[in-house]
């Protein structure tokens, strides 16, 4: 089953290691991973996205708690939450029909273009994963030049707050 | 409050002696020897000098599991701490507290391929509890703080401080902390009282009850508690391989060692308990073998351990219980005396008398015909004439395995092994460590021809300081372990397990300046102990005892079997 796991961590150089090392060390899987700091310098905050049955994900936050870095470890999939992610998607736009295409489908999946070029566009589109996945498959494959996808960010609902 | 300032050098050498540190064991180099200059110039601690970097961590690691108190080893960058790194991956398979302080080349050359610079952080990362590169100075007395802090606490492991060689020129004021908190690591030390309860019902309602326990028994100083609580509620007890000497081996409610090479009484029974009470254990692929096979039989578990990633990791159980074991058991003891509870008595009765029968079956007997030697026989010898009192160490193989079946250990602190890594190697440098921290104490190094050569040269360190150990070596002219394997699983075909060319281990011994002697009949077996432990009971003696080369470990469960399929002699 897929899950989604936030945690904080001291913003230390090579914390992002020990994560990546543990998964890689204990063969879990990492479909996406972010990180960045919080609003308190001295954390950092990650969302991994991975896959696995009920007890291997339950290993899987015991070892992340056991990180002498990790100060705190949620199954955001434990309760109710959101996800974004964002995707940067550069299309081939030669022709005025597929600029009119891309523009519309852009809209409706409500993304922006952020940059016009003679042939292409570069559009901007945030959302959960899915949501995503489906505008890849909405468009016109041979359309796609390159993109970029920054991996689930995750966050709880109303009053499940993560905070030290 | 602060001192005057003091160097890196200085400050690292302060901090040893702030956490009463009397013995390092170590080899220096480039990057080091600014500590070592600091060193030279102090007597609070002693610096044992090794041949090897591993054996410096070997003997740091068994200086701790006999003593209690976290191990320190030093050594240099590069190679120094490439050397340290399957000593660092022993201590931590099996939890050994130990601060490990490797140098590191100067920051400014950090990344860009200097003289002896290797990451260290990133390749120690995966097998220590925790690293720390120290960047700055003023950081660097809080970092050794932490790092026995963490090293001691919890589930123990050893933790690598990597301080830059300019670190250690730089000055600051240097103030120990007392204490540290820190907001990412608060060990369980109190198990959950709701827990308790449900445990010590259940131990109530068992018909056929186990206590299973392994090494954290021994590191969380448990073994009075686990005796207690074992001979309150009239249960069978067995011990992992790293569990040995929690419970005293000879009286009658120890089924002996369990797993791969246990007992057919202790594998039987834990195979076939209804109730079973796991503490410090964490019944690992040596113990139960194949974990779907131990869960066709239907068992109710309690499981007591401080690391919660234990629990539940290859076996479900019904009742984790997370904290300090000695602690769990003595609330547990509590509750059972509180309640006056006793379990079942007739199921009990009737329990024993099927592990009766299974001990029946006297599983561990051999024959010591005129001969040759039978490398059991050493042991049991060993057993007689130091009364079941000395320090044992071992190395890896057949040899480790006969050490554990038949020196009876009575005592936690006293069996020294490498269990979960199994490192040939261990054996000789950890009897330095135990007998630097016990000078008074008989120390055993049973090994064999193959691991014995692994670090064989520190028998010039114990000639440096004249530590009298002594080695037994069960030599079988073959990687035994492999041999047996080879024997049972590939047909016979001894793909480099023959050792040829040995050396003359009395020759050798003697050239280091100790007394070696050679045993080549049963009946010398016994006249050379006791002269290794009587008239050179102040030498190193290196006994050669040329062994049964056919002899086999029973029982043994083939790897992936279950804990009842058991090949029997």
């Amino acid at each position: 089953m897929r899950h989604i796991i936030s945690l904080l961590m001291e913003n230390e150089a090579g914390a992002l290691s020990r994560v990546a090392g543990l998964f890689s060390a204990r063969g879990y899987n990492i479909e996406s991973l972010t990180v960045a700091t919080t609003e308190d310098a001295t954390l950092s905050r990650m969302t991994i996205v991975t896959r696995g049955s009920e007890e291997v994900v339950e290993q899987i936050t015991k070892q992340l708690n056991k990180l002498i870095d990790v100060v705190k470890v949620q199954d955001l999939s434990d309760g109710s939450h959101i996800e974004r992610e964002l995707m940067l998607v550069k299309v081939r736009t030669h022709t005025p029909e597929l600029r009119e295409e891309l523009k519309r489908m852009a809209d409706i999946f409500r993304g922006r273009v952020l940059d016009v070029a003679d042939k292409t566009y570069t559009i901007e589109l945030t959302g959960p994963g899915s949501k995503l996945d489906a505008f890849l498959d909405a468009i016109d494959a041979t359309a796609i030049l390159e993109t970029v996808r920054t991996g689930a960010s995750g966050i709880g609902r109303g009053d499940r707050i993560m905070k030290v | 409050m602060a001192d005057t300032e003091l160097t890196g050098a200085e400050i690292v050498v302060r901090c040893l002696r702030d956490e009463n540190v009397k013995h390092v064991f170590g080899y220096p180099g480039g990057a080091v020897l600014n500590i070592y200059d600091e060193i030279y110039k102090q007597d609070a601690f002693q610096h044992i000098l090794v041949r090897h970097e591993q054996a410096a961590l070997h003997a740091a690691d068994a200086y701790a599991r006999c003593t209690g108190q976290v191990g320190v080893a030093l050594v240099t960058s590069g190679p120094g701490a490439t050397n340290a790194v399957t000593g660092i991956a022993t201590a931590y398979m099996d939890s050994i507290p130990m601060v490990v302080i490797t140098g590191q080349v100067p920051t400014a050359a950090i990344g860009l391929d200097a003289f002896q610079e290797v990451d260290t952080i990133g390749i120690t990362r995966p097998c220590v509890k925790h690293n720390f590169l120290v960047k700055d100075v003023r950081q660097l007395a809080e970092t050794m703080k932490k790092a026995f802090y963490i090293a001691a606490t919890g589930r123990p492991g050893p933790v690598v401080v990597d301080i830059p060689k300019d670190v250690t020129q730089h000055k600051c004021a240097y103030e120990y902390p007392h204490t540290i908190s820190m907001r990412s690591y608060n060990p369980t030390y109190k198990g959950h009282t709701g827990q308790i309860k449900k445990a010590v019902q259940m131990l109530l309602e068992a018909k056929r009850p186990v206590i299973y326990t392994g090494g954290g028994v021994v590191l969380g100083d448990a073994a009075e508690q686990l005796t207690t609580l074992t001979r309150l509620l009239g249960f069978p007890v067995t011990n992992t391989l790293m569990g040995l000497g929690a419970y005293p081996s000879p009286d009658p409610l120890f089924l002996g060692m369990l797993g791969m090479h246990g007992t057919y009484e202790a594998n039987m029974a834990m195979q076939h308990c209804d109730v079973l009470l796991a503490v410090g254990a964490r019944f690992d692929d040596r113990v139960i073998g194949n974990p779907k096979h131990f869960a066709s039989e239907h068992h109710r578990i309690i499981h007591i351990d401080v690391d919660p990633s234990s629990i539940s990791k290859r076996v479900k159980v019904d009742v984790p219980i997370v904290g300090d074991v000695s602690h769990v058991l003595e609330e547990i003891i509590k509750h059972l005396q509180a309640e006056k509870g006793q379990a079942d008595q007739q199921a009990l009765k009737a329990w024993w008398a099927q592990i009766e029968l299974w001990r029946a079956q006297d599983c561990l007997k051999y024959e010591q015909k005129p001969g040759v030697i039978k490398p059991q026989f050493v042991v049991d010898k060993l057993y007689e004439v130091t009364q079941g009192d000395a320090y044992v160490t071992s190395d890896v193989g057949q040899h480790q395995m006969w050490a554990a079946q038949y020196y009876r250990f009575n005592k936690p602190r006293r069996w020294i092994n490498s269990g979960g890594l199994g490192t040939m190697g261990f054996g000789l440098p950890a009897a330095m460590g135990v007998q630097f921290a016990h000078p008074e104490a008989m120390v055993a190094c049973i090994t064999g021809e193959g691991s014995i050569q692994m670090n064989i040269q520190e028998l010039s360190t114990c000639n440096e300081h004249n530590l009298p150990l002594k080695v037994i070596l069960l030599n079988n002219g073959y990687l035994g372990m492999v041999r047996q394997w080879q024997e049972f699983f590939y047909e016979e075909r001894y793909a480099e397990s023959y050792m040829t060319s040995l050396p003359d281990f009395v020759k050798l011994a003697e050239a280091y300046g100790h007394v070696g002697i050679l045993v080549e009949k049963p009946e010398d077996v016994e006249p050379a102990l006791r002269d290794a432990f009587g008239k050179y009971k102040d030498r190193l003696v290196f006994i050669n005892f040329l062994t049964d080369p056919r002899e086999n470990v029973y029982p043994m469960i083939p790897a992936g079997g279950g804990l009842s399929d058991m090949i029997l002699v």
